[in-house]
C-alpha cells in the first residue's frame, strides 16, 4: 500500500490565531441560553451571528478564492473554524453553506457557479446542497427528477439559493434554484434544533428556470460532501473537547462524600480513556483534513475520509453521553448545555454518512474484502 | 533547500566516502555515529545534528535504499529508545562519550533493572540499597522482569541511597555493569514458553560514583524521564500504513477468504480504522515531539498500543480457526531481541498481554494521564511523608 508524505497534523500560527478570533467572537456573541432557545423555536440568534462570524469574520469565504472575494484559505483553516463553532454549538450555516456548497461549486467550472461563489463569499447569501442530511461522499448521491421533494435537508432553512442535483445516473447536473416562487422550505423538528433540518420541494418550472451550474455534478458533488465530512470529523473534536474539558472541570469542583468527585479512581480512569479518544479523534481528523488539503490522490482523500468519519461520529457521541452521566442530573436539565452537545453530537453521528457506510468504504479500499468474496 | 533534502545530500556525502559494500559493519555504523547521521535529533559530538526529530526516517530510508547495515535496534530497543534519551538528558559530558557511541552501533546493549518483587507499579518503593564506599557505590539487591538482561552489557538501574526520607526522595540513578561479578542473571520464563525477561540478583555489585547519573536522591526525576521515553518507545508505532500488528492481521484476512465471517468482518474493519487513527495520533505526537519536549502524552499513545495490539491478535487466532488452536513452539529459549510481532498468531497473542503491564500498566498510565495531563486530584497516598524504612511491607 502507498504510503505518502504525511500532512502537517498540528496547527499553524494562522491557524491558532484564527482559532482565537472565533472563540472570542462567540464567547461574546453566542450565548447558551441563546442557543437553547433554538429548541423553543426562538431562532433570533441565527442571523445575526451569521453576520458577525460569515460576514465580520469573513469566515464565508474562507474557501472562496481571492480574485472572487473570498480568503483563499484551506481546509485546515476551515476545519479550525468548524471545531470552535461545534464546542459553542453555534448554529450557523457554515458547514453546509461555506464548506459543503462552496466546494461543490468551487469545482463546477462554469461562469455561473464562479458567480454565485463570489456571492456567497461575501457572507450575504448562503447556500445549501439538496440532499438528505444523511448522504455520504462516497455513495451514490440522490438526485431527483423533474419535481424535487427531498426531506432532511441542513442549511436549507438559511439558505437563500439551493444547489438542485438532478437527472440520474452519468448525467446528473446541478442547478441554483433562488428560494422563492414555487419552492418551499418545511422546518423540521429535527433533533438537532441547532441545525434545523428542513424538507424541501421545488416545483417543475422553477427547477426548469434555474440556471445550471454544472453539467456533469458529480465529480463536483464527491468533493464537496468529502470536504464537508472532513470538516465535520472536526466539529465531532471540537464538541468532544468542549465536552472532555467541561467535565474535568465540573469533577474538579464538585465534592461528595467528603471529596472531590474527580479524585475518585473509577471517574479518573473513565477520563483517562476520553482524554485518549478526544486526541485520538483529534489525529484522525487532522489528517484526514491535511490529507484534503496537501495530497492530490483521490482514493487516499477518500480513505482517510472514511476513517476520520467513522472514527470521530462514534468517539463524539461516547464522550458526549459520559459528559452527561458524569454530569448526572444537572446534564438532564434543560439549562445545562449538555443536552446541546449531545444533541448534535447525535445527529452529526448520522450526517453525511453513518460509521457503518464509511467503514464499508475502508473495507473496500483497504482491500478488506467482506465474506463471500474470493480471492483472485 | 528544505532540511530534508539537505539531510539527504549529507548521507549521500557520507556513502560516497564510506561504501557499505566494502566497509566492515562497525566501521560503518562508528563512522556514522561520529558523522552526527546516528539519531539527528541528538546534540553534535553524540550521534546527531541537533535536528527536528521527524528528520530522522529521512537518513534511514537514505541508508536502507543503499542496503546499508543497521544497528540492529530490535536488539537494544531499552538501550535506543530509554538509556539513551536519559544519558543526553542527564549525564555528564564523560558518561555521554563513553557509553552512547557502542549503544548506538549495539556493541553494548542495554537493560532496565527498576522492577523489584516488592516494587512493581510502586516503583518508587523499591528497596535495593545502595551504599557509597570510598568513590564507589556497593548494591545489594533483586530485580525482576529484566528483559534482556541475559545479553545486556549495561543497566540503567534505580537503588534507595537514603531509607530515612519519603519514598521518592531516597532513590538515585545509576550505570550498572553486567559483567560485575556480583552480578547474577536467571532466566525468568513466560507464558509464551520462551525466557525474554530474568531475575536479577544484586550482591555487592561495585558501581563507580563515576556512574551515577543525575544528584544522589534525584533518581525518581531521571526514573521518570526513562519511563516518559519508555511509553513513547512502546507506544509510538510505526509510521507505514498496516506495519504492526493490524499488518499482520490484514494479511491473514487476504490470505483466508474461507474463514470470513460479517462478524470478523465487522471487529476488523473497526480495528483497522482504529489502527489507522492510532497511527494518525502517533504521528501527530512525533510532530510534537519534534517541536518540543516530550512530556506524558506518550502515556496515552502506550494505552491505544496495548488495547489495539490485544484486539488484533486476538481476532486473529479465531480468524485461523483449525490452525489458531496451533502454537509454534513452546520449548523455553532464551531470545536475543523482542518482536511484538514476531512468530505466530498464538504466540502474538500471549506476548500482546505484556503490552498493557510493561513500561508501566494501562491501569497506572490511566492514572498518569488523569494526573499529570487532567490535573485531577491524586491517588490517596498512605505513605507520602512517613519515611520509605517505616512503610509496612
Ligand atoms: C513482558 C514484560 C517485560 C518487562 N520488562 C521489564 C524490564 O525490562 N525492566 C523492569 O524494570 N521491569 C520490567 N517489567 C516489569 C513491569 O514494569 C511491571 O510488571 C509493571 O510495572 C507492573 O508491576 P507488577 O507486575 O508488580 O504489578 P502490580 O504493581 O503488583 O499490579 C497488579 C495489578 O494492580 C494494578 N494496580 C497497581 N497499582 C494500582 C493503582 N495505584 N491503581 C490502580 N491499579 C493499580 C496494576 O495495574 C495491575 O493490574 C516487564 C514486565 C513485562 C510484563
Amino acid at each position: 500500500m502507498t504510503t505518502h508524505a504525511v500532512p502537517d497534523l498540528l496547527d499553524s500560527e494562522v491557524v491558532s490565531d484564527l482559532r482565537a478570533a472565533v472563540r472570542d467572537l462567540l464567547a461574546d456573541r453566542c450565548p447558551v441560553g441563546a442557543v437553547t432557545a433554538c429548541y423553543d423555536g426562538d431562532r433570533s440568534l441565527v442571523a445575526p451571528l451569521w453576520r458577525a462570524v460569515g460576514v465580520d469574520l469573513g469566515l464565508a469565504g474562507l474557501l472562496v478564492d481571492e480574485d472572487r472575494g473570498g480568503h483563499g484559505a484551506s481546509l485546515r483553516e476551515a476545519a479550525a473554524v468548524a471545531e470552535e463553532l461545534a464546542a459553542a454549538v453555534a448554529p450557523v450555516p457554515f458547514v453546509t453553506s461555506a464548506v459543503v456548497a462552496t466546494t461543490v461549486l468551487a469545482h463546477a467550472g462554469t461562469p455561473e457557479a464562479d458567480r454565485l461563489l463570489a456571492d456567497l463569499a461575501g457572507g450575504q447569501v448562503t447556500a445549501s446542497l439538496v440532499v438528505p442530511w444523511t448522504t455520504a461522499p462516497e455513495g451514490r448521491v440522490p438526485a431527483v427528477g423533474a419535481r424535487v421533494a427531498v426531506r432532511s435537508v441542513a442549511g436549507a432553512l438559511e439558505a437563500h439559493v439551493l444547489l438542485v442535483p438532478t437527472g440520474a445516473g452519468d448525467a446528473l447536473e446541478l442547478r441554483a434554484v433562488p428560494v422563492g416562487d414555487g419552492v418551499t422550505v418545511e422546518p423540521v423538528v429535527s433533533l438537532d434544533m441547532t441545525r434545523q433540518l428542513a424538507d424541501v420541494t421545488v416545483d417543475a418550472a422553477a427547477l426548469a428556470a434555474a440556471p445550471v451550474v454544472a453539467t456533469d455534478a458529480r465529480d463536483a458533488l464527491r468533493a464537496g460532501l468529502r470536504a464537508g465530512t472532513a470538516v465535520l470529523a472536526a466539529e465531532q473534536v471540537g464538541l468532544a473537547r468542549r465536552c472532555l474539558v467541561d467535565t474535568v472541570a465540573y469533577l474538579q469542583q464538585r465534592r461528595q462524600f467528603g471529596r472531590v468527585l474527580g479524585g475518585f479512581q473509577a471517574l479518573k480512569h473513565r477520563l483517562a480513556d476520553v482524554y485518549v479518544e478526544v486526541e485520538s479523534m483529534g489525529a484522525a481528523a487532522a489528517f484526514a483534513v491535511g490529507t484534503l488539503a496537501d495530497v492530490d490522490d483521490d482514493l487516499e482523500q477518500a480513505l482517510v475520509t472514511a476513517v476520520a468519519a467513522a472514527a470521530c461520529s462514534d468517539t463524539a457521541v461516547r464522550v458526549a453521553e459520559e459528559m452527561v452521566q458524569l454530569h448526572a442530573g444537572l446534564a438532564m436539565t434543560w439549562e445545562h448545555p449538555a443536552h446541546l452537545l449531545l444533541k448534535r453530537a447525535k445527529s452529526d453521528q448520522l450526517a453525511l454518512g453513518s460509521p457503518e457506510r464509511h467503514r464499508a468504504v475502508v473495507a473496500r479500499l483497504a482491500d478488506l474484502d467482506p465474506p463471500g468474496t474470493r480471492l483472485g | 533547500m528544505s532540511a530534508a533534502a539537505e539531510l539527504r545530500e549529507r548521507v549521500a556525502a557520507f556513502l560516497a566516502e564510506h561504501d557499505p559494500a566494502t566497509t566492515e559493519r562497525l566501521d560503518l555504523l562508528r563512522a556514522r555515529y561520529d558523522a552526527g547521521l546516528a539519531w539527528v535529533h541528538f546534540p553534535p559530538g553524540r550521534g546527531g545534528l541537533g535536528l527536528p526529530r521527524a528528520l530522522q526516517p529521512v537518513v534511514e530510508e537514505a541508508f536502507a535504499a543503499v542496503g546499508a547495515p543497521d544497528n540492529a535496534p530490535h536488539r537494544n530497543g531499552i538501550g535506543l529508545g530509554m538509556a539513551a534519551p536519559t544519558i543526553v538528558a542527564f549525564g555528564t559530558p564523560e558518561q555521554q562519550d563513553r557509553f552512547l557511541r557502542p549503544l548506538w552501533t549495539g556493541e553494548e546493549t542495554w537493560c532496565q533493572l527498576f522492577s523489584e518483587p516488592g516494587a512493581g507499579s510502586d516503583l518508587a518503593a523499591l528497596g535495593t540499597r545502595a551504599v557509597l564506599d570510598g568513590d564507589t557505590w556497593v548494591v545489594d539487591g533483586q530485580k525482576v522482569w529484566t528483559s534482556g538482561a541475559h545479553t545486556a552489557r549495561f543497566a540503567i538501574l534505580v537503588a534507595r541511597t537514603d531509607p530515612d526520607v519519603p519514598k521518592h526522595r531516597g532513590l538515585t540513578y545509576f550505570l550498572c555493569d553486567m559483567t560485575d561479578p556480583g552480578v547474577e542473571v536467571r532466566p525468568l520464563r513466560q507464558l509464551t514458553g520462551e525466557a525474554e525477561f530474568n531475575e536479577v540478583f544484586l550482591t555487592g555489585v561495585r558501581i563507580p560514583d563515576a556512574h551515577r547519573l543525575g544528584e544522589v536522591g534525584e533518581g525518581w526525576r531521571v526514573a521518570t524521564a526513562t519511563l516518559d521515553h519508555e511509553r513513547v518507545a512502546i507506544g509510538a508505532g510505526s509510521p507505514a500504513r498496516e506495519s504492526g500488528m493490524v499488518g499482520r492481521v490484514a494479511e491473514t484476512w487476504r490470505a483466508h477468504p474461507e474463514a470470513r465471517t460479517p462478524g470478523l468482518h465487522d471487529r476488523l474493519v473497526r480495528h483497522w480504522v482504529d489502527a489507522e487513527v492510532a497511527r494518525a495520533a502517533g504521528l501527530r505526537l512525533q510532530q510534537k515531539l519534534a517541536r518540543g519536549q516530550l512530556g506524558p502524552e506518550g502515556a496515552a499513545m502506550k494505552l491505544v498500543f496495548a488495547r489495539l495490539a490485544q484486539q488484533l491478535s486476538g481476532l486473529e487466532v479465531e480468524l485461523l480457526g483449525d490452525d489458531g488452536l496451533r502454537y509454534s513452539d513452546w520449548t523455553l529459549v532464551r531470545p536475543d531481541r523482542v518482536d511484538f510481532t514476531g512468530r505466530d498468531a498464538g504466540y502474538r497473542y500471549l506476548r500482546a498481554k505484556g503490552n498493557s503491564i510493561e513500561g508501566g500498566t494501562s491501569e497506572i498510565l490511566r492514572n498518569i494521564v488523569a494526573e499529570r495531563v487532567l490535573g485531577l486530584p491524586g491517588e490517596p497516598r498512605v505513605d507520602k511523608d512517613v519515611p520509605w524504612k517505616e512503610i509496612p511491607r
